[in-house]
């Protein structure tokens, strides 16, 4: 081992090129595979009485993709920042290489040869790449080097960055490539991806495949964060499931399915959604003609000739890739941001453009915003009170001025009914919910209402599978009862399985919707990507 | 061993009401050793600031006098902090309204005007303090100039516009040069309770102002908005909330009680204009909204106590000699306590032992 060891500790010398081309050599001869580069025993994490990691004992051997599953709240995150350095564990140990390793932080972790590209992006949009990526690096290397090695690194593994290029002008899959190139530099033994397709078109996520396969034959291991099942099957040698903090299960991905796999997150198994047998589409509900939006930050996206239609007992999906002007298209139809002309959004019939969003929910609209924390629900505030955040509008929880606190009580407790909302007493606060438990309240405050036109975002983004069903399942029963829905999501998988029509947005461009059954991820792909589709221009030439 | 602080699930509410608590006994224990560093015994001060006052029906009364004020500025103040915005300037608030009032009174001197003087002075000086108010209000909202800044700033300008008009227009031709106003006619004066007693009717308004605070914050739609403007933003702007709206009207409403509190302190307890007619009332009331943790109740409380201060310090100045700034030191290591205890509420101290033994346990 102690030979691996010593090659793999090179620190890159004055000609890339030439280390990278060493790098690989040692690692084909090796490995006896008798100890396991990472390998945890009994790793705990405890936060006051709640075990966060309940003795979790992990092998990650060289030329291995190791998928981490588990719902949210698993403790997916716990260990693996314990294995980046970012936390410390209550008990148990590391070893790396076979050594005990003990880690104060991030950098020992990187000094040894562990590299992470988590999910949210650490980048700061005024800087170019290679001024990121100086950031992220130890960095005794002259800046002009460093951004010479930057190049040639994401040419050698097809990733290609313009050094140069500030990151606000840079796709989500481009800024993920950064993060990755930023991890590669370091040469890392062992690379940590948490959630990396979340962001990406299907295509890309096909390049990022490609990538990870590379980095495996070179000899690295990596450790990869997903719940998206048929990657896992496809991508990853071996998983390790967590469920409650506790390791579940190891078994080889390929020889399972993705029911049997989904059953052992879950730990149940997961209810399927049925639609309504023989839903009828009655009139328009939610007609957005030709709208327009200006920025109103400077890294936001504009609203381009944004037209849709969508009837009642109809679900509309809108796919697309994070920052294409999904948050702005959300504002502009709450009203949190006005439209120029009141015929540019049109709610059952009236003009609603002008609106505020108050008047907007008095037409018979409901909102369920991406973020529940601090968007959809004040976290420091009782259910009662985040019922009466959007239920003043329109609902008899506010009289002469005067709140109502027996009917906030009351949705509190219907939601809680109707939804199964698990939370520790009659009206806690909002923070103190799990996100499945205050994704299903919030959808479900917003239900009882009865709304005529649901937007929604995001609906089941970080909710565990049980919750995700019920939420699904409540948009279907929705529509079924006549409201419009208007779905966004990154999720594919999702949009498939809820809606009737599928419509992609690209840079504040929204495609003409595709019918669910007639959009296969290729063509969804191509559309996220910026593409448009043949037989979609022949249409337009049908129009024109 | 390592002391950290981790976060709570939720807020909890045995320290949100033992946090005032925990600030005073922190104060008086820090107060103790300032007082025996100052060569005073620390028991008989304490019993000169805490105690004795609260033995005798004067000293009592004054005590509800001098809160009446803090109260009501406090409360005023409590709705700006709740909204999440920042009006350290309600001592110039009390001061505008203060010389709109006396305005009133200055040029009905010697006139034989009826009863109507008085209540249009307490209107004007709530008004003036209002529209004093807004002008740090409109600078955020129009132009995003801090609050905080803007509206200290202009404490300093009411100061000296009042100091002008003392010393030059409104000076009182008899009175021997001194820099004040004469003596408000009877009435554009505020009528004590009982005869011959402190008690005004300042004190009952301060009252009312509480049971107003009480039910808008925690009965009516405008109180939640106001609450929802200062801890999430973006949930207010989904609420269909405007925090523009939210911040001019809760100054507005600050400043109003301020110049309210004002005018009652110049046509009650001074009874004529005249510098200084505030011992900085409109500062220490910043320390009575935390240290009521922002409540209506906790707020009459905290007025009672940091008025119970300030006779204690008169009264400690007269029997042990003890510079009346010390007094101004107990109630900033009040502020200082109240807001450090706060992070309680939200946190809670544990022990971690960093001891290696925690990486090689259970295999």
């Amino acid at each position: 081992m102690s030979y691996l060891t010593q090659n793999l500790d090179v620190v890159l010398p004055r000609r890339p090129s030439d280390a990278w081309s060493q790098m690989s050599n040692p690692m084909s001869i090796d490995p006896q595979r008798q100890t396991p580069l990472l390998q945890t025993i009994g790793l705990t994490k405890r936060y006051g009485t709640f075990l966060a990691t309940d003795s979790i004992d992990i092998d990650i051997w060289p030329r291995e993709i190791h998928a981490l599953l588990g719902e949210n709240g698993a403790g997916k995150s716990t260990l693996v920042k314990k294995i980046y350095g970012l936390i410390q564990p209550s008990e148990g140990e590391m070893r790396w290489q076979g050594k005990p390793m003990t880690l104060a932080g991030p950098s020992e972790a990187r000094a040894l040869g562990i590299g992470m590209v988590s999910q949210h992006f650490s980048l700061f949009d005024n800087l170019t790449v290679a001024e990121n990526v100086a950031l992220g690096l130890d960095g005794k290397e002259p800046f002009k080097d460093m951004s010479a090695r930057l190049e040639e690194v994401a040419n050698v593994y097809g990733l290609p960055l313009d050094p140069k290029r500030e990151v606000w002008r840079l796709s989500v899959g481009e800024r993920q490539r950064i993060e990755i190139v930023r991890a590669l530099m370091q040469d890392p033994k062992f690379l940590i991806l948490d959630e990396p397709t979340a962001v990406l078109t299907p295509q890309e996520a096909d390049q990022l495949f490609i990538v990870l396969e590379r980095l495996k034959a070179e000899g690295r291991a990596i450790l990869y964060i997903s719940h998206k099942l048929e990657e896992v099957k496809r991508l990853c040698d071996t998983a390790t499931i967590l469920r409650g903090g506790k390791r579940i299960s190891i078994c080889v991905p390929r020889n399972e399915t993705a029911a049997s796999l989904a059953r052992m997150m879950v730990g149940a198994d997961v209810k399927e959604v049925k639609a309504a047998a023989g839903r009828r589409t009655t009139v328009p509900r939610l007609v957005v003609n030709d709208l327009n939006m200006e920025l109103d930050d400077p890294h936001g996206v504009r609203l381009e000739h944004i037209s849709l239609e969508l009837k009642g007992g109809e679900i509309l999906g809108i796919a697309g890739v994070a920052g294409n002007g999904q948050n702005e298209l959300f504002s502009a139809l709450s009203g949190e941001r006005l439209a120029k002309d009141p015929g540019m959004i049109v709610i059952d019939g009236h003009e609603a453009g002008h609106l505020s969003i108050t008047s907007r929910r008095k037409l018979g609209a409901a909102f369920v915003p991406e973020e529940r924390l601090g968007h959809g629900t004040v976290p420091r505030m009782k259910l009662s009170e985040n019922a009466l955040l959007t239920g003043h509008a329109a609902s008899g929880m506010v009289q002469h001025g005067f709140v109502n606190m027996a009917a906030m009580l009351a949705t509190v407790d219907r939601a809680t009914e109707i939804f199964d909302v698990r939370k520790a007493k009659r009206d806690p606060e909002a923070a103190s919910l799990s996100g499945g438990n205050l994704q299903k309240f919030i959808v479900g405050r917003e239900i009882l209402r009865n709304p005529t036109v649901l937007v929604v975002s995001q609906p089941t983004w970080g909710v565990d599978a049980g919750a995700a069903a019920v939420i699904r399942q409540a948009l279907l029963d929705l529509a079924a009862s006549g409201a419009a829905v208007l779905v966004t999501s990154q999720d594919l998988d999702e949009l498939t399985e809820i809606t009737d029509r599928i419509a992609v947005m690209f840079h504040g461009h929204l495609s003409e919707p595709l019918a669910t059954s007639d959009a296969s991820r290729e063509k969804l792909g191509l559309l996220m990507g910026g593409s448009t589709l043949p037989q979609m221009e022949a249409n337009d030439a049908v129009g024109a | 061993m390592l002391l950290v602080l981790e976060k709570r699930a939720e807020q909890s509410n045995t320290v949100a009401l033992a946090s005032p608590l925990i600030a005073i006994c922190l104060t008086i224990v820090t107060m103790s050793i300032l007082f025996a560093i100052l060569d005073k015994n620390p028991i008989s001060a304490l019993g000169v600031y805490f105690i004795d006052p609260l033995t005798d029906g004067y000293s009592l009364q004054e005590i509800a006098v001098k809160a009446a004020p803090l109260v009501m500025i406090g409360i005023g103040l409590s709705l700006c902090y709740l909204a999440n915005v920042w009006n350290i300037g309600a001592e110039g608030q009390l001061l505008a309204g203060a010389v709109a009032g006396s305005w009133l009174a200055v040029k009905t001197q010697g006139t034989d005007a009826g009863a109507w003087v008085l209540p249009t002075m307490l209107l004007m000086g709530a008004v003036a303090g209002a529209l004093y108010a807004l002008i740090p209000a409109l600078c955020k909202v129009r132009f995003g100039a801090s609050e905080i800044l803007t509206s200290l700033m202009l404490v300093y300008v009411a100061d000296l516009f009042l100091d002008y008009l003392v010393r030059g227009p409104w000076r009182d031709p008899a009175g021997f040069n001194f820099p004040t106003t004469a003596k408000f006619d009877p009435v554009a004066t505020v009528p004590a309770l009982i005869e011959g007693g402190r008690l005004h009717l300042g004190v009952v308004i301060a009252l009312i102002v509480v049971a107003g605070a009480a039910v808008l914050l925690g009965r009516t739609i405008k109180g939640f908005e106001i609450r929802v403007v200062g801890a999430a933003s973006r949930a207010a702007r989904f609420g269909g909330f405007k925090s523009n709206r939210v911040i001019l009207l809760t100054f507005a409403i600050s400043g109003a009680l301020a110049g309210l509190a004002g005018i009652i302190e110049v046509a009650g307890p001074v009874g004529h204009l005249q510098p200084g007619i505030s011992p900085g009332y409109g500062f220490t009331a910043i320390i009575v909204a935390f240290l009521g943790r922002l409540n209506p109740m906790g707020i009459l409380i905290a007025g009672l106590f940091l008025a119970l201060t300030f006779i204690g310090g008169e009264q400690a100045q007269i029997a042990m000699k003890i510079p009346l700034d010390v007094t101004k030191v107990l109630q900033g290591l009040l502020l200082f306590y109240v807001l450090a205890c706060d992070s309680l509420i939200l946190y809670r101290f544990r022990l971690i032992s960093p001891s290696p033994k925690a990486h090689h346990g259970v295999v």
